[in-house]
């Protein structure tokens, strides 16, 4: 994964520092217990440096120093499980950090009533209610989460956002709401307080990447359990060999009872310390993750249901297509030639500043050289868009060119006596059936011809699409185009179902039987008026930009309100879960050589045929085991990178990833460890260590 | 290997298969409540059952009163057959005049038989009489195997139902299971078994004359009837001779065959279907041992039928043949391998270990038998596990201890299968990026929990008997063979008790306070700490939604799926026993072939 402007290198000088000396506080037991499988290895630890403590003192038949090396190898495990989880924490540390210093307590000037000219009062931001109206001028920080009551201004977002271009914000409509911290440039709000001290978005987002509200999700609870009852079997498995190795040495005459630090290395190396020792690692840094991709995630539950998604609903404008429609083709009414409509269509488009309306000008410069010729020159009247007439057009001298949409041009050419023609009809169907919106131009009675445009479909969206297909990710377009419209693009976008003419009843009902259906539905809003849809859809992303119901609603916020992330959230989601199932394999499949290096060592005075079982051919018994452990407490380390980074994700079929991540870290699992207790047993050989 | 015993077992296995479908989704048409036939016969006796039970078909129950019906039905059977054990001596149908049986063996028996387990710490022929036989175990047989598939059946409805509160009627299941299931199979074969010589009568035991006179030692006794004990502290024997001996006869025929097709395995006679007139010929052997394995293979279709969805159900069944195949091959390969200590003296390994076994089954039948009641939960033997090789014993020994999930008992098999499935489909659903869901259910937090109890208890009882056991006196007094032998008999004993097999590796004696006692706690404990918390899970299961599959789910009949689960639950009992096999079979192994 690329790292964005916020992103920390994996391992950075600063983060480690502080995560080995939160690696020695988190050996705390009350810490520690919250970890069941760590708790065991730590109790471990302690019992071992006991039995060194009494080995210095009354001889026994291990050497004190092959217990201290098991015991300090046993500290090392927690230590670097320890170490793991602080450096993920310490990731989101840093951003809080960052966060928080553009929280700072300000001066606001709160106002007696919710206009400019109310009597101002300044009071500390820590101070502010909701309900309380304030007066923010350019220069000024935003004091805190609210909405705009009154003015325009521009405001700059990149202590949230990261992103330096500013944004305006304005009262009524979708831009309303600001975020405290961020900074007024220019002009004047008179804002709304919507958030109590402590409980503003900025508050929340610090919480969540601090992971100080981190709760566990679902499947992590569920992951625990499952660990919680392999370690029990294990704890069994070895507890009980200290009878049956008692009786063993009783029916054999030789050998002797298998030793406490023997049992409990095996227990260390049987339990799955490596999924146990990175569970809340993966867990912070699936977070991290969404945060590195700038989604602020309001729960670890969220980024997990992402993983689940069967349906995305995507707006069509703006995801998958470009914002706005552009002129493609000139079709002229019979006898009017192509180069007098382009001509009208070009002077009715010069003062429209709309993209349509430039990209009309575009498309006449391109296909008959026409040069853009000033308004003023030609003496023209400008006649805007109105809702009423929905045409605009030019008043020149005497000619009056319209253009818009059919039916309005139709009833225009009607009332000047002149007729539409049935050809421009079918033309105009046409158009709309192909998924492009026609425009009729006309001047005076006569119709000259119809300008198309077209939804342009965004670059790779195709492919993008059909990459979900595979996941088993179905895409769904919303649009308020009509449905001859939708289902063109929808087509040519690649989606696999389209809802047309979408009202915010209509996409809560459409989340309402998916659900009903069984699947879990994502989507992407910023409206107010998605704000009913995004609290039903399960996983909500609102756009920063967005209002503050949209923001209230949704349990994701894009800081980057790229609609399109929805795609990369869901990858990050399934990324997460991914981690957490393959480490547990690996984990499991580890034990199998674990045994074949400890069980021979411990029982080979008693039955010295077990040797056979030594398959590694490891050269002592104190060595095996010590091997063993010390590849146990390495491969937590080796495996931080993995837990921090998730595993690597690509689209297809659950049977496919299945049978990859089995070969791996399943297969993988199995060799590894034979493969690493061999080689550091020869390291120990070779250095005379046991 | 020989390919006449090859054949043998082929012909087993397509027999087998031949019965899957026809029998599973007759049992499914029982438990969905259609009409199958039967019920045109048997139907007013039925009725007549549920209105002594005060119960009607539609009375549904939540999984709480399901659990509590059939813990309060346990409870109740467990108590009448102790009684029954302990006044057989005053009941009637007793012409060998029994008396009523010890406490601490009354207990075992009454709990081995309501567990399904049929644990038999006495000899059938010398202790119960035939009141005890018939109305006492023979009755546990039925009930108790109609009990592990009435938990099976609720599973199932937890699966298919969606947002419920309720997994149906604990009495309806049971009363179903036994009227319409194992009742007309039982009756066939009882019919069949008489036909190839199994005894039926209720007279007394006969005395017949001896073709040839046979001697041996008999104990030396004092005046007092005291046995006298030489310097050695052994007891002193003295040559005897016989004349004439005692055939046992009884009920027996009735009752073995629904001990075969219950997978209960107490047998009538203390030698189990080793004992000719149990098991007298090898078409005899042939259908007990299809009786074994056919409801618990055919559940699989049920299953499938049931979740409307028969490639689950086929693939649950491969898995269980994945598993059980490889064991079955080591068995018989190594007991046809013969004793290398005996061919190092000159004998012909061609004939196998033939120590303990009987010669009209021979090598491949007594392999056979011994994976496929290891396998099912049944327990039933027809020659001595502790007289196979080591590797050859710990075959049926592994298959025990991977928790009785591959066939299995009959319902409960399934259940601890589809435990395990929960657990496969947790992991692999995890690494395929998605919330585990198996059949269109979320597996979550609770399901887990009550899984890992599922998986955790039998191992527990398992393990921590074996561990009593092998350091107290009284454990370590009932082995018979020094060295890693005797342990590995311990261990059996514990791994048959705790998962509920009730073979018994032999040479161990059990009949003891101590034993009977620890035996009895590990099979009531293997038995209702799974049933319970399955029944948690269907009740939670049915309460769910229903998530619909796309590309993004694993599908969970394919190849990969199977492959596996089959690798989960070999990862788990290994991980679980490779300690313990090592200082018992596995050394004695290596010991033998150094």
């Amino acid at each position: 994964m690329s790292h964005k402007k916020k992103g920390h290198s994996l391992l950075e000088a600063r983060i480690i520092r502080r995560a080995l000396i939160d690696s020695l506080i988190k050996l705390d037991p009350r810490n520690q217990v919250r970890n069941p499988v760590m708790f065991v290895v730590e109790v471990g630890s302690l019992l071992t440096t006991l039995l060194f403590v009494r080995a210095l003192f009354v001889k026994g038949t291990e050497s004190p120093g092959f217990i201290l090396g098991i015991s300090l190898w046993l500290w090392a495990t927690v230590l670097f499980a320890n170490f793991a989880e602080s450096v993920a924490e310490g990731r989101g540390r840093a951003q809080a950090d960052a966060l928080r210093s553009s929280r700072r307590d300000i001066q606001a000037k709160k106002l007696s009533r919710p206009d400019r000219e109310g009597t101002i009062s300044t009071v500390a931001s820590s101070q502010l209610k909701k309900g309380d109206h304030v007066l923010v001028e350019a220069g000024d920080i935003i004091p805190g989460d609210g909405e705009v009551v009154v003015g325009v201004a521009s405001v700059n977002e990149s202590a949230v956002t990261g992103e330096s271009a500013p944004v305006i914000r304005e009262s009524g409509g979708d831009r309303s709401a600001v975020t405290g911290g961020t900074q007024v440039l220019s002009d004047w709000l008179v804002i709304r307080i919507t958030a109590n001290p402590g409980e503003t978005f900025l508050d929340r987002m610090i919480s969540m990447v601090e992971g100080a509200k981190r709760q566990k999700t679902p499947n992590e609870i569920a992951l625990d359990i499952l660990l919680a009852g392999l370690t029990i079997i294990f704890l069994l498995a070895t507890v009980t060999l200290l009878p049956f190795s008692l009786f063993s040495v009783k029916a054999a005459g030789q050998g002797s009872p298998v030793s406490a630090t023997v049992l409990v290395s095996l227990l260390v190396c049987l339990i799955p310390t490596t999924i146990g020792g990175l569970l809340s690692a993966i867990g912070i840094a699936g977070m991290d993750r969404m945060i590195q991709a700038n989604v602020i995630a309001m729960s670890g539950r969220a980024v997990e249901a992402a993983g689940d998604v069967d349906v995305l609903l995507l707006d069509k404008t703006g995801t998958i297509t470009l914002g706005n429609r552009q002129a493609t083709e000139f079709i002229p009414a019979p006898g009017t030639d192509a180069r007098a409509l382009a001509d009208a269509a070009q002077i009715s488009s010069l003062a429209d500043e709309t993209p349509e309306g430039r990209s009309i000008v575009v498309l006449a410069k391109e296909k008959f050289g026409f040069r853009e010729r000033d308004i003023h020159a030609l003496n023209a009247t400008l006649v805007p868009f109105s809702a009423q007439t929905r045409m605009s057009g030019v008043n020149l001298d005497s000619r009056e060119i319209r253009k818009g949409a059919a039916d309005a041009v139709e009833e225009y050419v009607n009332r000047q006596g002149g007729n539409f023609p049935s050809d421009i009809r079918a033309v105009v169907n046409d158009i709309a059936r192909e998924g492009g919106t026609p425009l009729v131009v006309a001047e005076g009675k006569k119709v000259l011809g119809v300008i198309r445009l077209n939804d342009i479909v965004k670059g790779g969206i195709k492919e993008r699409f059909s990459e979900l297909r595979r996941m088993g990710i179905k895409t769904v377009m919303i649009t308020g185009d009509n449905p001859l419209t939708a289902a063109a693009i929808a087509a040519e976008a690649g989606v696999d179902d389209f809802l047309a003419q979408a009202t915010p009843e209509a996409k809560l009902k459409l989340i309402r039987e998916h659900q009903a259906g069984g699947r879990l539905v994502a989507m992407t809003g910023d409206g107010t008026n998605d704000a009913p849809a995004l609290a039903q859809a399960d996983v909500a992303v609102a756009m920063n930009t967005g209002t503050q119901a949209a923001k209230e609603a949704g349990n994701m916020v894009d800081l980057d309100s790229n609609p399109t992330k929805l795609i990369e959230v869901v990858e990050i989601g399934k990324q997460l879960l991914m981690t957490r199932g393959t480490l547990p394999t690996f984990s499991i499949a580890n034990d199998v050589a674990k045994y074949f290096a400890i069980l021979p060592a411990a029982f080979i005075a008693t039955y010295p045929q077990l040797e056979a079982l030594n398959i590694m051919g490891l050269s002592t018994p104190q060595s095996a085991i010590l091997s063993a452990v010390i590849f146990n407490a390495l491969i937590i380390i080796a495996l931080i990178p993995l837990a921090l980074r998730g595993v690597a994700y690509r689209p297809m079929g659950a049977g496919l990833v299945l049978r990859n991540n089995l070969l791996i870290y399943g297969l993988g699992g199995l060799i590894v460890p034979f493969i690493g207790i061999k080689l550091i047993d020869m390291i120990i050989t070779f250095l005379h260590l046991a | 290997m020989t390919t006449n015993g090859l054949t043998q077992i082929g012909l087993f296995i397509v027999v087998l298969l031949a019965f899957v479908k026809p029998l599973g989704s007759y049992m499914a048409t029982v438990y969905e409540g259609k009409s199958s036939g039967l019920n045109l016969i048997l139907g007013p006796i039925e009725r007549l059952i549920y209105r002594m039970l005060g119960t009607r078909p539609e009375d549904e129950m939540s999984w709480k009163a399901y659990a509590g019906a059939a813990i309060l039905f346990k409870f109740c059977f467990v108590l009448l057959l102790y009684l029954i054990l302990r006044f057989q001596g005053i009941l009637p149908l007793n012409p060998q005049g029994f008396p009523g049986v010890s406490p601490d063996l009354a207990f075992n028996a009454a709990v081995s038989f309501i567990t399904n387990t049929n644990w038999q710490s006495y000899g059938g022929e010398s202790t119960m009489s035939y009141l005890t036989q018939m109305t006492g175990l023979a009755v546990q047989n039925f009930v108790s195997a109609a009990e592990g598939m009435a938990v099976l059946v609720a599973l199932i409805r937890g699966f298919t139902r969606r947002t419920a509160k309720t997994i149906g009627n604990f009495w309806v299941d049971l009363t179903r299971s036994v009227l319409y299931i194992l009742l007309p199979l039982s009756l066939v074969m009882a019919v069949f078994l008489v036909s190839q010589g199994v005894v039926q009568s209720f007279s007394p035991y006969k005395n017949v004359p001896l073709l040839q006179t046979i001697g041996y030692e008999r104990p030396r006794v004092d005046a007092d009837g005291k046995p006298v004990i030489g310097a050695d502290g052994k007891q002193l024997t003295e040559p005897a001779k016989a004349f004439e001996q005692t055939l046992p006869l009884g009920p027996a025929a009735s009752q073995i065959a629904i001990k075969q097709l219950g997978t209960n395995g107490g047998g009538f006679f203390n030698a189990n279907s080793a004992h000719p007139f149990e098991n007298p010929t090898p078409l005899s052997d042939l259908l007990e041992m299809l009786a074994i394995l056919l409801i618990p293979a055919a559940l699989c279709y049920t299953f499938g039928k049931m979740v409307g969805d028969t490639r689950q159900g086929w693939a649950l069944l491969v898995v269980m043949g994945i598993l059980f195949v490889p064991f079955l091959t080591v068995c018989y390969t190594a007991e046809q391998a013969g004793n290398p200590l005996f061919t190092a003296i000159g004998v012909d390994p061609a004939a196998g270990n033939m120590e303990g076994k009987e010669v009209r089954f021979g090598i491949a039948n007594s392999a056979l038998w011994a994976a496929a009641t290891t396998a099912a939960s049944n327990g039933s033997v027809n020659a001595m596990h502790d007289s196979f090789s080591p590797l050859g014993g710990m075959m049926p020994m592994v298959l025990i201890q991977l928790g009785e999930v591959v066939f299995g008992g009959v319902g409960s098999g399934l259940y601890g299968m589809l435990a395990f499935a929960m657990v496969a489909v947790f992991i692999s659903g995890l690494m395929v990026g998605r919330t585990p869901e198996y059949l269109g259910k979320k597996i979550e937090a609770f399901e887990m929990k009550m899984v890992a109890l599922v998986i955790l208890i039998p191992a527990v009882c398992v393990l921590l008997g074996t561990a009593v056991a092998s350091v107290t006196a009284s454990g370590v007094a009932g082995v018979s063979n020094p060295g890693p032998h005797g342990f590995s008999q311990m261990l059996y004993a514990f791994s048959s008790a705790g998962n509920n097999n009730g073979s018994a590796f032999g040479g161990l004696s059990t009949n003891t306070p101590f034993y009977n006692t620890s035996l009895g706690i590990a099979m009531l404990f293997g038995r209702c700490w799974v049933m319970v918390p399955i029944i948690a899970i269907a009740g939670s299961l049915a309460a769910k939604k229903y998530v619909n599959p796309s590309a993004g789910t694993l599908p969970t009949h394919a190849p990969l799926f199977v492959f596996f689960l089959a690798g989960i639950i070999i990862i788990v009992g290994a991980l679980t026993f490779l300690p313990s096999l090592a200082l018992g079979p596995i050394a004695e192994h290596l010991m033998l072939y150094k």
